[in-house]
């Protein structure tokens, strides 16, 4: 007994200084909780507190944030919140979690197109998602997103998990463009035009046109940028020469973007500091970093594209406005159970 | 009822509710009305992930089963080279988290990976077309990976069972002339039936668990579709529902396991006699025991731990740095609290139950070991909604009568994440304390009590001594369990905190293999301890119940 005991004061000990560890809690600081990488944002953060003296402290999970806010409700210590794409943003706006961003700086630095009307989010970057092509496989330079229906294409494409964020964000985009029934139509011909069951992330599809498995697939315009610029795992860079990128309906509606972007919390604690923080990051020094370092569309007009980014073709965006995309990811998300996407070709 | 017996019955009440709380706030949020969510769920999601969730278990049940079995068979009735090391070595294997095999595999069958490479110089292909080579992102994939790690759990128990087979039955089917084959599916097998029951039961609950391989091999299991719920329509409602569809399974297992351990403790009764004689195996068949029992190991910890090792010393800068250090003191200390305080609780619902059956408290611990099985972002969600809820209402009242606010004093301070733990892990130490107990005879209480002792005095001065080596193995499995947890640690966790799990996380969350190997080798090392020390009790058990024989018939 007297053993358990002294273990136990040892435990409560160990917790104690465990979990005070993390936290110094320091005058000035702002609270993040991040959906996104944080060796993607720290760049940021860090430039952040190098110009404002303001201390930074993530929390970076995939999943669940917005529901921990919204449980933690007028206590929450969350100042602002980073999303990868508008689907967590808008899904932040429906949890009634977010409080309106009002900033002349942010209004001037960010078209309208990229904010929500109410102002409950804004946009950060933009992500175009595109056709990757095998250079020795597809001589092809201009593609649809209707195309990848054509059965020329059969057991030739490969993409991520039909489930996913930006997979979604494309079927939604579909069905603003087409209606629900042709929507579902093209994307039972793209499913039974895929190479393999959707899997990995979309580097993982790059590596598998490198590795003949599939001619095309779908993907994120910045991670071209990550491989090729990889230099802790080089053979992502030869995954990166084996492909070229195809901007889709170049020649018509445009290609579709989505974006990152961020919220505040609507009980932020440092709410001013976090309107400094939002709005150094639709600052150009900020933009500049965005699209330098991780390789994005620069939302600020007058920020320069990465001279790599500029090489691999021009965007020109799909401009239906995001809020509707966000409206219609539940019914893609639906489709893409109900023609199980997910499951691969039928054969 | 003495008042020390009412202390106990009172206590464990109140830790089996605190458990319960978060699996009732769960249901509880299931009844939040998604009517038109659940009829898409019924039409076209649940049907599939039922389906693939039962193939896939079927499949992890059949192939733990026969490779838990079999090892079990070898090394505890043969005698061959090498099986007294295969003894704990097929242990190994226990260590390795799903979610980092799953990832570890995927590296190893890739068309980069040292396979494929190695096949396309041998023959002189140069594209994945040109030859065929199994999918690993696939349910046979899944099935694969998660059978190699989680078929100790069979073997453990099976081998239990088997070593206390009573000789003489064996001696006489023997005698009267049956062959090996004979006695081990006749005799042998039949007698094990309960323990493999009970290794199967926990392989799948882990297995049901699971979502870092699943995820990774796009395998859409129930607790797959759980999250794709939850994240893609915004319906955490249609989430819960689906999550206590899951818990009809996990109480279907927890039925299967308990009726198998009654029969059990029916077999433990008549056990105290000498181990068998083993068959001896020489030549080929001792060659090719060997390499039975060899190739899950090597598939289940070799391959992973020599694949992380081998991206872990290009990185091996990292160890002294302070990122890892702190998280990997976030990792030890946070288990070592957790699971001190599970072992804990555990204590306290055993030794109530064992003082007094009532009612409430059975159901009240049946209930509370049903955590081990949600998945991880449900249990958490689970947790953050009541205790953010009790949190502002202290707030709120600490502000009303004192004008003092006290702000979030629980979520994101760490305690709901010793607290996650708890819920989540219960059952694994809870089992082990339970069947302590379950081995100190009741003459002992009578006889304690009997001199003047009262029930705390009983359980301080008389169990607890008894119980210490299976304390430890409460202590070190709940331990490794902690910090192999991802998920609730993902959502739970304070800000700018780092565990070695979350960091593996978070660089396998943008494929960098060679920065998540150094941490998933750490935890795969330090999981290594409970299953040395596991091993070696079991051995020395073993043992002392052989030598001890007669003193032990006196007592």
């Amino acid at each position: 007994m007297h053993g358990a005991r002294k273990a136990f004061a040892c435990a409560v000990i160990l917790a104690t200084t465990a979990l005070t560890s993390g936290q110094s809690f320091a005058d000035e600081e702002v609270n993040v909780y991040s959906y996104r990488q944080p060796s993607l944002i720290q760049p940021l953060l860090d430039a952040f507190t190098a110009k404002t003296g303001i201390k930074t402290n993530v929390v970076f999970s995939d999943k669940g944030l917005g529901e921990r806010i919204a449980a933690e409700g007028e206590n929450s210590p969350a100042d602002v919140m980073l999303t990868v794409d508008i689907g967590r943003l808008d899904t932040a706006k429906q949890l009634g979690i977010a409080e309106p961003i009002k900033s002349e700086v942010v209004a001037k630095d960010i078209p309208s197109q990229f904010r929500d009307v109410d102002g409950d989010w804004v946009g950060l970057t933009a992500r175009a998602r595109i056709i990757y092509a095998s250079r020795e496989r597809v001589d092809q330079t201009a593609i649809t997103y209707e195309e990848l229906a054509d059965p020329k294409w059969k057991g030739r494409i490969c993409t991520r998990s039909g489930q996913h964020d930006y997979t979604l964000g494309l079927i939604a985009s579909m069905i603003v463009h087409h209606g629900e029934a042709e929507t579902e139509k093209w994307l039972v011909g793209l499913r039974d035009n895929l190479a393999r069951k959707p899997t990995g992330n979309d580097r993982a599809q790059v590596k598998s046109i490198y590795a003949g498995e599939c001619d095309i697939a779908l993907g994120n315009t910045y991670y071209m940028g990550q491989m090729e610029t990889n230099d802790a795992e080089p053979e992502q860079k030869d995954w990166a020469a084996s492909v070229r990128l195809i901007f889709p309906n170049a020649e018509d509606r445009g290609t579709h973007v989505n974006i990152s972007g961020v919220i505040l919390n609507k009980y932020a604690p440092n709410r001013d500091n976090a309107m400094k923080l939002i709005e150094f990051l639709t600052t150009p020094d900020a933009q500049e970093i965005y699209a330098e370092t991780n390789f994005e569309y620069p939302l600020t007009p007058g920020v320069a594209i990465a001279e790599r980014v500029k090489g691999w073709g021009e965007l020109k965006p799909d401009d239906i406005s995001l809020s509707e995309i966000a409206k219609y990811r539940k019914a893609a998300s639906e489709m893409v159970d109900r023609v199980a996407f997910d499951d691969g070709p039928a054969s | 009822m003495t008042s020390a017996e009412r202390f106990w019955q009172i206590a464990a009440l109140a830790v089996a509710a605190l458990v319960v709380f978060p699996l009732a706030s769960i249901g509880w949020i299931s009844f939040g009305g998604a009517g038109e969510v659940w009829s898409h769920l019924i039409s076209t999601v649940l049907p599939r992930a039922i389906s693939t969730t039962v193939i896939l278990m079927l499949g992890v049940g059949v192939v733990t089963a026969v490779l838990g079995i079999g090892t079990a068979w070898l090394t505890t009735m043969c005698r061959f080279p090498g099986q007294k090391i295969l003894d704990w070595l097929l242990l190994v294997p226990l260590a390795v988290p799903t979610y980092i095999i799953a990832f570890a595999y995927v590296e190893v069958m890739d068309y980069t990976g040292p396979v494929q490479s190695f096949i396309r110089q041998l023959f002189g292909f140069h594209t994945s077309r040109d030859y065929w080579f199994p999918e690993i992102r696939s349910l046979g994939g899944a099935i694969f990976v998660m059978s190699v790690v989680l078929y100790p759990y069979v073997y453990l128990t099976t081998r239990a069972s088997f070593l206390i087979q009573s000789a003489s039955i064996l001696d006489v089917s023997r005698t009267l002339g049956a062959s090996p084959y004979r006695v081990f599916f006749r005799v042998a097998l039949p007698l094990a039936r309960p323990a493999v029951v009970v290794g199967v039961s926990l392989a799948l609950m882990e297995c049901l668990n699971d979502i870092g391989a699943v995820t990774f091999f796009g395998v859409k299991t129930l607790t797959f579709s759980v999250y794709e719920t939850w994240l893609n329509r915004s319906s955490l409602t249609g989430a819960a529902q689906l999550a206590i569809a899951m818990l009809i399974m996990v109480f279907a297992l927890l039925w299967l396991e308990r009726f198998a351990r009654r029969k059990q403790r029916f077999d433990a009764g008549h056990s105290k006699q000498r181990q068998p004689a083993r068959f001896d195996l020489s030549g080929w068949q001792a060659g090719g025991a060997l390499v039975l029992c060899l190739v899950p190991v090597i598939l289940g910890f070799g391959v992973p731990a020599a694949l992380l090792a081998d991206r872990a010393s290009r990185r091996l800068n990292d160890l002294l740095q302070e990122p890892f250090l702190l998280s990997a003191w976030h990792s030890l200390s946070l288990a070592a609290v957790a699971s001190i305080l599970t072992v804990v609780i555990s204590i306290a619902l055993a030794y109530a139950l064992r003082l007094r059956k009532t009612r409430p408290l059975v159901m009240g611990v049946r209930f509370a070991a049903v955590g081990y099985a949600i998945p991880g972002t449900v249990l958490a969600v689970g947790i953050l909604v009541p205790l953010a809820a009790l949190d502002n209402f202290v707030d709120a009242q600490m502000k009303a009568w004192f004008g003092i606010g006290t702000g979030l004093l629980l979520v994101g301070s760490g305690v709901g994440l010793v607290y996650a733990y708890m819920v989540r892990f219960l059952a694994v130490s809870y089992g082990q304390v339970e069947g302590g107990f379950g081995k100190i005879s009741p003459h002992l209480d009578m006889a304690s009590r009997t001199l003047g002792r009262n029930a705390s005095q009983t359980l301080g001065q008389i169990h607890l001594p008894l119980l210490r080596p299976v304390l430890l193995s409460a202590l070190l499995l709940t331990f490794v369990d902690c910090m192999k947890e991802l998920p609730a640690t993902i959502l739970l966790r304070p800000f700018n905190f780092n565990t070695l799990a979350t960091t593996v996380f978070e660089a396998a969350s943008r494929e960098a293999f060679e920065d998540a190997a150094l941490p998933a080798l750490t935890i795969l090392i330090v999981g290594l301890l409970p299953v040395i020390y596991l091993a070696r009790t079991s051995a020395s058990s073993f043992r002392t119940r052989t030598s001890t024989r007669g003193r032990k018939a006196v007592a």
